[in-house]
């Protein structure tokens, strides 16, 4: 495995940098064309994920493992977000029937 | 060789990311998400980043897609049920995701770092090095996670609770 990773020379890091950028946006897109709000959930875990590879890449580059801590901390926030959001999503449908985030609009105002 | 394999996998991420959020049935949406995590984790080795491989295949193919599933077979989500928008909002998203991406594409430009990535100490992603760091300048923060992980549990949990008053 170090024989791999002292190969990856060739990769610059604005590569990792345009990679990220692209997977962010995508995640962005998901939240803003979906109305499952399951999906959007996954949009979010996509965004989070994301930006984990990108400190990952400047914790490499920078030679200074914190980034690396940062994105353990990351995972363990994901993980609490998604059990709340996820109990908070059957919540809703129990009353709603429905987990369209149409029906929650009066939280808007 | 070994760059060849980072633009591969970085290929099968955007295709696998893209079909998330373009897929009809959110069952294929989150088999997708598993895919994506799963380059992800290729990724991470590939940084030599192990402990971070480890975690993101534990908790993110593990547990966090595990609830997913759950979530979404409890709730018996197909197709049929899945909200449709209209394609006036899906094309105003797309088009704003675009011009998303093209500032920040604009904006790394102007201040890009060409040098290429190179793995200075090869210890660096290991447990050990890791471990040394958590437990040292980030004692506190890692204390404080757990508290977050606790009112996480009691909070999900309380949520999903009937509420015996009104039954």
């Amino acid at each position: 495995m170090e024989n791999l990773t002292t190969q990856m020379a060739g990769v610059p890091l604005n590569h990792y940098i345009y990679l990220c950028a692209i997977i962010f946006t995508i995640g962005v897109i998901g939240v803003l064309t979906r109305r499952n709000a399951i999906v959007i959930f996954m949009s979010v875990e996509l965004m989070l994920n994301a930006v984990n590879l990108l400190l990952t890449a400047f914790s490499v580059h920078s030679n200074d493992p914190s980034g690396q801590v940062f994105v353990f901390f990351i995972m363990a926030l994901a993980a609490a977000e998604v059990a709340v959001g996820l109990a908070i999503i059957v919540m809703v449908y129990r009353n709603t029937k429905s987990i369209d985030i149409n029906v929650l609009n009066r939280l808007k105002w | 060789m070994s760059t060849q394999v980072f633009y591969f996998v970085a290929t099968l991420s955007i295709l696998f990311s893209l079909l998330v959020i373009f897929a009809k049935n959110p069952i294929h949406s989150v088999l997708y998400l598993i895919l994506t995590f799963f380059t992800f984790t290729v990724h991470y080795v590939l940084l030599n980043a192990q402990f971070l491989a480890v975690v993101n295949f534990i908790v993110y193919m593990g547990a966090i897609m595990v609830l997913f599933l759950f979530v979404l077979m409890l709730l018996n989500l197909n197709k049929e049920t899945e909200p449709v928008k209209s394609p006036l909002i899906k094309i105003v998203g797309v088009i704003a995701g675009c011009c998303l991406i093209v500032t920040l594409v604009g904006s790394f430009k102007a201040a890009t770092i060409t040098s290429p990535l190179i793995l200075k100490n090869p210890g660096l992603g290991l447990v050990e090095n890791l471990g040394k760091e958590l437990f040292g300048p980030f004692l506190l923060p890692f204390e404080l996670s757990s508290l977050l992980l606790l009112a996480a549990m009691v909070g999900a949990v309380l949520l999903s609770k009937r509420d015996e008053v009104e039954a």
